[in-house]
């Protein structure tokens, strides 16, 4: 792929951003953060393009490093958001009295 | 700057070679970034927003699978003896196979990362949620600043060798700017971390000329960048300019992050999401991943909107919060001119019988409940209202609580139902129509002087029209501290006012005890 093609991608990935987090309910912005900050953690691939690489155990080990801080936040991350969104319920029972919202 | 890439021949370069992908590799990759639009795509309603979740995990698999697959280490050695003249061209026959510990090696790094995230995860409180979420943002900042020293140092892995065997220019951009970004990320999240776990006093920091030592530092590192890219070669020669960028974008994380004060820090924790997507983005651009750049821009634009909707609803604009030192001459503007007021003080049986009474009431929650513990209490003085026919609706302001959102967590964690719970914009015009406004450990976000009083340091501030309820219940611990920007609110001393002076738990828990009876 040469330059202009990521490029693109990224200029209409930042589009679909815009428009998709605009869409996301303001309850569910702490969770936003938390799930962002999860997939953010995709850097991993570079991590393990590094951590298999031979030649250089420099890189190696950086590289390793990076597995375990970016599969931190993975696990960690979508774990504390599953662990979220648990909480949010519906009303269980009848509503006691008419509500208009 | 952009090397054309006619230039490169079919000389297979490492660059061609690895950015030259099996198609479905490619497709993989995309079908990752998809999921985690997906993923963000299920947050517009609590109902679906597990199922995106889902995806989240699914696209993170997607993409860590296929990273594996089609970067098995692999060794090879000699299997028979070699041939050909020393000094000159030697060969031997060579067998390769699976780098059996390095597979090991890196199957335990994500263990270990598992057992510390899961954990985590499990363990936090709900309150601390803007410190974990300040602590996984550093990461993130890290892990993107080792990738790109593990580019800087071993290239050919990451396929962004030219065919003088220097770093492609345009690599060197995008790998310094994710090192970069990813260095401010980390040191300004962990200020921020240390800032909202109390390691660290919330007061603002502020050095002498620090507007200008940025600017400075900022403007050294664009420098830096553009000498490394033009730089003849980006090895041992040059390479340093790669460290010293990198130690100058460690520092200004740091410096961004200390003159501004606690109460900011929704922004910042906002902003810092932000630069963890364009680090993850701009690395992604050296690795050619699609995944990569499409989840950077993702959670790019999502920390710029959310930073945007924390100003918004302070009123301030962006750049005077990143200037900083909010909060720092907050003593002064309280002091002037205050006369003595008089106001009224109630008990926990007045405000029992009143809400009783009561056809509507509006809880509108701030941080100083979460700081008490109140949420259970108070959903269980919701319930008992509920069911004494009481219409109760929770009224949250976009700044409550230390993180966007905080508020809506810590009420759904106490199992208040989330169609309960309002936005500003969604309620405000209820007041009018609503018995008792019950404000519990809020401040700032009903003080009527952001309407009307220009000097007022939050003059502009969107607030809940709490004037316009027929009764007010104020919980508050004592009359002396006035909310975070240190202002009168004017809100106390009104003829419908009644304060509660009392630890926020306590109070609603005496409430409790009297609607009980």
């Amino acid at each position: 792929m040469d330059f202009i093609a990521i490029l693109s991608i990224f200029v209409l990935a930042c589009f679909v951003g815009y428009y998709v987090v605009w869409s996301v309910t303001p309850a569910l912005h702490t969770p936003l953060m938390a799930v962002t900050n999860a997939i953010s953690s995709v850097i991993i691939v570079g991590a393990l393009i590094a951590a298999a690489a031979s030649g250089a155990p420099a890189a190696k080990w950086l590289g390793l490093a990076g597995v375990v801080l970016a599969s931190v936040n993975i696990f960690g991350g979508f774990a504390v958001t599953e662990r979220m969104l648990a909480m949010y319920k519906k009303k269980d029972k009848p509503i006691a009295k008419g509500n208009k919202a | 700057m952009i090397p054309a890439p006619e230039i490169v021949p079919d000389l297979s370069t490492a660059a061609d070679a690895a950015h030259a992908v099996n198609p479905w590799v490619a497709l993989a990759y995309l079908v990752a970034g998809v999921f985690f639009i997906l993923a963000l795509r299920g947050l517009s309603s609590p109902a679906s927003s597990r199922c995106g979740n889902r995806f989240g995990m699914a696209g993170m698999l997607i993409a860590v699978v296929t990273t594996l697959m089609t970067h098995l280490p692999v060794k090879s050695w000699c299997s028979g003896p070699a041939t050909g003249t020393p000094g000159g061209l030697m060969s031997c026959p060579v067998q390769s196979g699976l780098d059996t510990v390095t597979i090991l090696q890196i199957l335990a790094a994500i263990g270990i990362g598992a057992v510390i995230g899961l954990t985590t995860a499990r363990r936090i409180a709900m309150t601390a949620m803007p410190q974990l979420v300040a602590a996984f943002h550093s990461l993130v900042g890290l892990a993107a600043v080792l990738v790109a020293a593990a580019a800087f140092i071993n290239p050919g892995a990451f396929g962004i060798l030219g065919l003088d065997g220097n770093i492609l220019a345009v690599s060197r951009v995008e790998m310094m700017l994710g090192a970069a970004i990813g260095a401010i990320t980390f040191s300004g999240s962990v200020i921020a971390f240390a800032k909202l776990n109390g390691n660290m006093s919330g007061a603002p920091i502020l050095l002498p000329a620090r507007h200008l030592i940025n600017l400075g530092t900022l403007a050294a590192i664009l420098v830096g960048t553009a000498l490394y890219a033009l730089a003849p070669s980006a090895g041992p020669g040059e390479g340093w300019l790669f460290w010293a960028i990198l130690v100058a974008a460690f520092v200004i994380g740091f410096l961004l992050i200390i003159p501004i004060g606690g109460a900011d820090m929704p922004v910042v924790v906002s902003m810092l999401n932000s630069y963890s997507g364009w680090a993850a983005a701009a690395m992604g651009f050296t690795l050619h991943n699609t995944a990569m750049i499409i989840t950077g821009a993702l959670v790019g634009s999502s920390g710029a909107i959310l930073s945007y909707i924390m100003c918004r609803a302070m009123n301030r604009s962006f750049l005077s919060v990143i200037a900083g030192g909010f909060g720092a001459d907050a003593g002064a503007s309280g002091g002037e001119s205050k006369e003595q007021r008089p106001w009224k003080q109630g008990s926990a049986e007045d405000a029992a019988y009143m809400l009783q009474q009561a056809e509507k009431v509006i809880v509108i929650p701030g941080y100083g409940m979460a700081v008490a513990q109140a949420q259970h209490a108070l959903r269980e003085m919701a319930d008992m209202l509920e069911e004494q026919g009481v219409e109760v609706k929770f009224a949250i302001h976009p700044v409550a609580g230390r993180m966007p959102g905080h508020m809506n967590v810590l009420l759904a964690e106490a199992s208040v139902p989330y169609e309960n719970v309002f936005e500003l914009e969604d309620i405000n015009s209820e007041f009018a129509q609503a018995d008792v406004a019950f404000i519990i450990g809020a401040n700032d976000v009903v003080n009527p002087a952001a309407k009307t009083d220009k000097s007022s340091p939050i003059y502009g501030m969107p607030v809940f029209d709490v004037d316009k309820a027929k009764q007010v219940f104020f919980i508050k611990r004592s009359m002396g501290g006035v909310g975070y920007a240190g202002v009168d609110n004017d809100v106390f001393y009104m003829n419908q006012t009644t304060m509660l002076l009392a630890d926020a738990k306590k109070m609603v828990e005496e409430i409790n005890k009297n609607l009980d009876g």
